[in-house]
């Protein structure tokens, strides 16, 4: 078989989580960061080693020209009914193998980066009290990657839940990893609580799902029958597809932070900043998108008119968080924002797309996951990045940035590739999956497509905003030299990670992504790869050096007056956007006046007061019971033996009355 | 012999149930003793009774007796001795001042 | 005749004195009235023909426990010699007579209820001969004591023996 170490996969990063979880605290600091580090290693090492195998030796089933769909172990956990079953198991499509090389690569670039970030060095950065647990981190770190990579290739939909929790559990150890800082604490709590609240109605979907179809496989071309079985119970009932398949989506649109779930991204930048690079950037919150693309073919079929609402939605969250990242002055929430904005992006992509035909409307499949691997690259790029800046500042804060160009040269230029690519500048790698999405757009409606164009333009302003805040303008250091640190580059261990991620950066772009990946698996080839610049091309790249113009001419020279006079003039607007628009505060009333108050607080008195009132009668009952007999012994001998002698008597008597 | 034995029986009846209400009712340990002496002497008249008259020929009643009389002279040297103890060491000879095994 | 009347002396004797032996609230009084329930019992033997346990009854229980109770109460209780009384509780009183006369009643219902046999017909009314008495008291056939016998003096010893050890001062060490 082909893929026989494909178990290992999964089994390795388990292990490492076992032997680290256990045992972390006996080993010495940096072997506990070696085995997490080689173990990840070989596992980008087998992903590209199956990507080769899979993409090139292998290669297009020659009858139907397709990538075949490869499962490589699928065996019966759970059996509900007999045709209901729960299996787990390791599928390779296109885009599955596609996510092993995202997940295992930016991974892997954490776990190399994290020697630096968590370790303790004296006399560069003082370590907080909280700042502890290296191996725990390193633990944690495996078990999300596991949990990741069992959610890619899951063959089931009930396998992908059920990794889809891990994830979720992972990021709550991860986000609460600096658990004595109760702002962190209070942070991984909003995380799983909201996305599990969102995973109730992916599991109300799947219920819905396999209830009426009758199985949990959702790949067509692994299960043949499943046709049959869709096609049936559509004509059935035709609500029953849209609606199980859009409430499957309100589960990913939690994960993937889509308005109004999106509160818990922001405030998950409370976690270390490599959990941040790997899990809020680069691959959970792209679970959302996974799992859209992964039934995008019950999708396009069976519910094509929801499939536009995913656009309508996304395009308005990137809308959303592309204003609040303008406003904002930590640079960790302005990237976790950014984020917000480019995988609504990727949703609009897969939103905008109605047919599987390549170029009538299916242009969008191909643009979202293409835009999924680069965006991974460059925003894991420039959260590492900002890591380094905050471990070298010691604070998130950009008024205690500026001017680090001069003392930071490395990560400068990493973070400046990582704006150019996420702006759509030509060549790097965002002009070409971002361009593909807007042309998509414009094929789907043309308001649609000057949306995302504008919302591109502001995506441009933002990062750069930030660039020139932290890199250029007036230095916090040299306002006071003597009291204050003076900045200096981070170590190799740091910035090679982000020179590896940099230049994959600026090469992805000319990966022919449509050769892999695509709506009907044919090959397709994307024209601006080959210089065909088309129209839409030209106005994006407009869009973009419009907000980067701006955003120079507001932000390069230091003391600009113009920012914060714009700040004056609308101080109600500036405001809110800095408070995100009193989204989070909305939903705080909505729980804690509405479900604590009308919900809990009944429930919780009827559980102390009932529930708990009849035990406590219970036990005061026989508490009284007792000390009602308790003065029958007396001590006294007349009473006994009166006693004795009363039941004899009575004993007598009844013998008499069944005798006679 | 013809007093009928019913006339005997009754007597020892009553004179139980006299010991009954004494031992039931007096505080004075002694006095609880002495109720216990009552009791054993209705069954002692029982027993030469029920052999005299329903079984004239066999000594069982008569001996039973005469060894009940004996066992009840040791018994009562026993608890006397008993009596004294408690008073020593309770100074009193009250029943309910022995009330350690109260709950 | 002549034993109907005797039995009925004896037994107004006999419960009069046994009345006022649980209900007299001194304590002397109360041993003076166990003698007299004594004799009118050892009446009764004597009424039976039991002449031998008549003897046993005089001189063992009337002779003897009388005296040891009368030795206890010089002992124990000081302050009833001196003319000090003890209250009964009335409560107790009337539960007490309450189960005393449902006791009563219930036997006398099984006493009503039951046939007696009655052989006494047979038998002539002399005294039970003392050689029998004595061969049934130190015989080792069947139906005979001499097991019980030998038991008894031991017992009696024992008796004797736990009797000092309970009662005897304790040595101040």
């Amino acid at each position: 078989m082909e893929y026989s170490y494909a178990f290992l996969i999964l089994l390795l990063p388990f292990l490492s989580f076992l032997v680290l979880g256990l045992c972390g605290m006996k080993m010495k600091k940096p072997v506990a960061g070696l085995i997490g580090t080689i173990m990840l290693g070989s596992l980008f090492a087998m992903s590209l080693y199956t990507a080769y195998e899979y993409f090139f030796v292998i290669g297009r089933d020659a009858a139907t020209g397709l990538y075949p769909t490869v499962t490589v172990f699928n065996f019966t956990w759970l059996k509900f009914t007999e045709l209901l079953t729960f299996n787990i198991g390791f599928r390779l499509t296109p885009i599955s193998v596609m996510m092993l090389i995202v997940i295992t690569t930016v991974s892997f670039m954490v776990h190399i980066y994290s020697f630096g970030y968590m370790a303790e060095r004296d006399d560069k950065y003082k370590f907080e009290e909280y700042e502890h647990g290296f191996q725990r981190f390193y633990a944690y770190l495996s078990l999300f990657t596991m949990s990741m990579l069992g959610l890619v290739v899951a063959t089931n939909i009930f396998q992908m839940y059920m990794f889809w929790e891990l994830v979720g559990v992972c990021s709550y150890l991860l986000i609460g990893f600096y658990y004595p800082k109760h702002s962190a604490v209070h942070a991984s709590k909003k995380a799983f609580i909201v996305t599990r609240f969102a995973d109730l109605f992916f599991l109300i979907g799947i219920l819905f799902f396999s209830y009426y179809v009758g199985t949990f496989n959702y790949d067509m071309n692994a299960n043949p029958e499943l046709i049959g079985k869709l096609a049936s119970v559509a004509a059935k009932y035709s609500w029953l597809l849209p609606s199980a398949l859009f409430l499957m989506f309100i589960g990913g649109a939690g994960k993937s932070a889509m308005f109004p779930l999106h509160i818990w991204l922001p405030d998950a930048m409370e976690g270390p900043t490599p959990v941040s690079a790997l899990i809020h950037a680069a691959t959970m919150v792209v679970a959302g998108v996974y799992q859209v693309a992964s039934l995008f073919p019950i999708w396009v079929q069976y519910a094509p008119n929801q499939l536009h609402w995913i656009a309508y939605i996304a395009a308005f969250t990137s809308f959303y968080a592309a204003a609040v990242a303008c406003c904002q002055s930590d640079i960790k929430r302005g990237l976790a924002f950014s984020t917000i904005s480019q995988i609504a992006y990727m949703l609009v992509a897969l939103g905008v797309s109605c047919a599987i035909d390549n170029h009538e409307g299916g242009l969008g499949y191909m643009a979202g996951m293409f835009h999924l691997f680069t965006h991974a690259m460059f925003k894991a790029l420039l959260f590492l990045c900002s890591g380094a800046i905050i471990v070298i500042i010691g604070s998130n804060f950009k008024q205690y940035m500026g001017g680090l160009h001069k003392y930071m040269p490395i990560t400068n230029i990493c973070f400046l590739i990582g704006c150019i690519a996420i702006s759509g500048v030509w060549p790097l790698a965002g002009f070409f999956s971002k361009d593909e999405i807007v042309s998509a757009c414009f094929e789907f409606s043309p308001f649609m497509g000057w949306f995302m164009t504008l919302v591109s333009g502001m995506t441009a302003f933002y990062m750069f905003r930030l660039y020139y805040v932290i890199f250029w303008g007036q230095s916090y250091y040299e306002l006071d030299p003597e009291n204050r640190k003076k900045p200096g580059e981070v170590p190799f261990v740091m910035w090679g990670p982000l020179v590896f991620l940099a230049i994959v950066s600026i090469f992805a772009g000319w990966i022919p992504f449509g050769h892999f990946v695509s709506a009907t698996g044919q090959s397709m080839e994307i024209g601006l790869q080959h210089f065909e610049f088309t129209s839409v091309a030209w106005f994006s790249l407009l869009a973009a050096a419009i907000g980067i113009g701006l955003a120079t001419w507001m932000y390069l020279p230091k003391n600009n007056p113009v920012p914060d006079m714009l700040a004056k003039k609308m101080p109600r607007l500036h405001k809110a956007a800095l408070n995100r628009f009193y989204i989070d505060d909305a939903w705080q009333f909505f729980t804690h006046k509405i479900v604590f108050g009308c919900f809990s607080k009944p429930i919780a008195w009827f559980d102390r007061h009932v529930i708990d009132g009849t035990f406590n009668f219970m036990a005061w009952g026989a508490q009284e019971a007792g000390e009602t007999i308790r003065p029958w012994q007396s001590g006294d001998v007349r009473s006994y033996a009166a006693w004795f002698l009363t039941g004899t008597v009575a004993l007598t008597l009844i013998l008499l009355c069944i005798l006679s | 012999m013809n007093i009928p034995v019913e006339y005997f029986i009754a007597l020892s009846t009553l004179l139980f149930f006299i010991g009954v209400f004494g031992f039931v009712t007096r505080r004075n340990l002694v006095a609880m003793l002495i109720s216990i002496e009552l009791i054993l002497n209705s069954v002692d008249i029982n027993f030469a009774v029920f052999n005299r008259i329903l079984f004239p020929a066999q000594f069982e009643g008569f001996f039973f007796t005469l060894f009940s009389i004996g066992v009840s002279a040791a018994e009562t040297a026993v608890a006397l001795a008993i009596i004294i103890n408690v008073y020593r060491n309770y100074h009193s000879d009250q029943v309910n001042s022995i009330e350690n095994m109260k709950f | 005749m002549a034993n109907l009347v005797m039995f009925c002396i004896l037994a107004v004797v006999i419960l009069g004195s046994a009345v006022m032996c649980v209900i007299t609230k001194r304590i002397i009084r109360a041993a003076t009235f166990l003698l007299f329930v004594l004799f009118g019992v050892a009446g009764i033997y004597f009424l039976l023909d039991y002449t031998y346990l008549g003897a046993a009854q005089i001189s063992v229980y009337a002779g003897g426990i009388t005296v040891m109770y009368i030795f206890a109460i010089q002992l124990v209780s000081k302050r009833s010699l001196q003319g000090l009384i003890e209250r009964v509780k009335g409560s107790r009183v009337i539960s007490g007579l309450l189960l005393s006369l449902v006791g009563l009643a219930t036997v006398g219902v099984v006493l009503i209820k039951n046939n007696f046999i009655n052989a006494a017909a047979q038998v002539t009314d002399t005294e039970v001969p003392m050689d029998q008495i004595g061969t049934a008291l130190l015989g080792s056939g069947k139906y005979q004591y001499v097991l019980p016998f030998e038991f008894i003096s031991v017992f009696l010893l024992a008796c004797i023996i736990g009797g000092i050890m309970i009662a005897r001062k304790e040595d101040k060490k």
